[in-house]
């Protein structure tokens, strides 16, 4: 568990670094978790601590969110000029990406079974 | 005795102590009653554990800097999150590689129509730019969303925020674009949840089928790494 979760902190610590000194618009985490993904699939198969660790955190990631959520109360005047503007292209945005996303895979998976 | 009460709590209110005790307790408390619904989507703990720390930081007048040095900790360990969501991609591997192009192709043009439809829309309804470079990573889970934020000028925790209500919607109005396009497939409307709605619509697409859970992580995890690719490219394209 302890090295699992070393390793994870390796990783986002690598992606950073590699972030920062390569000028990349990535964020480090994400870079660090392609790393980790190419090393998985290097390796062929996820070690248990690093099982225990990852899953752990990932079960409490709605926790995670919360300290930055209750940050929007700093943010309260823009969101009181932009709350129309706001609403509606979220709205918008989540409805066009969940039907162009379905459509799409639709679309192609059907494709496949036909040519195959 | 008052004296004595008082001084501890000019101690707690500016220690980390305490920030740290009431997010915790707060997330607690959401989850309680979250459980007490059924585990209804629409009762998920992030946004009343948010409301109820509000509500506690407003009547106790402590300054969010004040709270966020205590729940920095917890914020933290965002990162090493973000970096362990390869396990569960590592754990779909087969899956991915069978329907690799399919899945890249849909997950593209999924995560272009979330950032750009949603800036899109603000623009036109006049939004400022720091809004608009804060809605645009609204898709994807907020670890990766918050970095891509802070990344391209917007306001992390402003995303934050967006992200958790664009969560909501999707698991809102999903079912209903299922119906209308005759999606029917549980792995395209798992990978459409993932895709659009990131955490939240991974857990409703478990409430639909395991298979259509496992194609929602894969969506989510596609949307972030493919947003945080496309997106730094936006601030070039907006006026101003």
């Amino acid at each position: 568990m302890l090295h699992g979760f070393a390793m994870l902190l390796v990783f986002q610590l690598v992606g950073e670094f590699l972030s920062r000194v390569l000028y990349l618009p990535i964020p480090g985490p994400v870079i660090g978790m392609l790393l980790l993904f190419a090393t998985l699939v290097a390796m062929g198969g996820v070690p248990k601590g690093l099982r225990l660790a990852g899953e752990g955190l990932l079960a409490y990631l709605a926790l995670l969110f919360v300290p930055a959520g209750v940050g929007l109360m700093a943010h309260m005047h823009l969101i009181g000029q932009d709350w129309l503007a706001i609403l509606v292209g979220l709205l918008v945005s989540t409805v066009l990406t969940l039907a162009a996303t379905g459509w799409v895979l639709q679309r192609l998976q059907r494709r496949r079974h036909h040519d195959g | 005795m008052t004296d004595e009460l008082g001084a501890f709590w000019v101690f707690l209110s500016d220690s980390p102590l305490l920030g740290l005790t009431a997010t915790l307790l707060a997330f607690l408390a959401a989850t309680w009653f979250w459980e007490r619904t059924g585990r209804h989507a629409l009762a998920h703990p992030v946004l009343p554990a948010i409301l109820l720390l509000m509500g506690f930081l407003w009547v106790t007048g402590i300054e969010y800097q004040t709270y966020f040095d205590g729940a920095q900790y917890i914020h933290f360990l965002l990162g090493p999150a973000t970096v362990a969501l390869a396990i569960p991609l590592y754990d779909h591997l087969a899956r991915i590689r069978q329907l690799l192009v399919p899945l890249l192709v849909a997950g593209t043009v999924g995560a272009a129509t979330a950032a750009l439809s949603a800036v899109g829309v603000a623009l036109a309804l006049g939004a400022s730019r720091e809004t608009l470079l804060s809605l645009a990573p609204k898709s994807v889970t907020s670890p990766i969303a918050m970095g891509i934020a802070e990344k391209i000028g917007g306001l992390p925790s402003l995303t934050a925020g967006l992200v958790l209500i664009t969560g909501t919607m999707g698991c809102i109005t999903a079912p209903l674009v299922f119906r209308v396009l005759r999606l029917r497939d549980e792995s395209v409307q798992g990978f459409a949840l993932g895709v659009a709605a990131h955490g939240f619509g991974t857990a409703q697409a478990f409430g639909i089928s395991a298979l259509a859970g496992a194609f929602a992580g894969l969506g989510l995890g596609l949307a972030g790494i493919l947003t945080a690719l496309i997106l730094p490219l936006l601030p070039l394209l907006l006026p101003g």
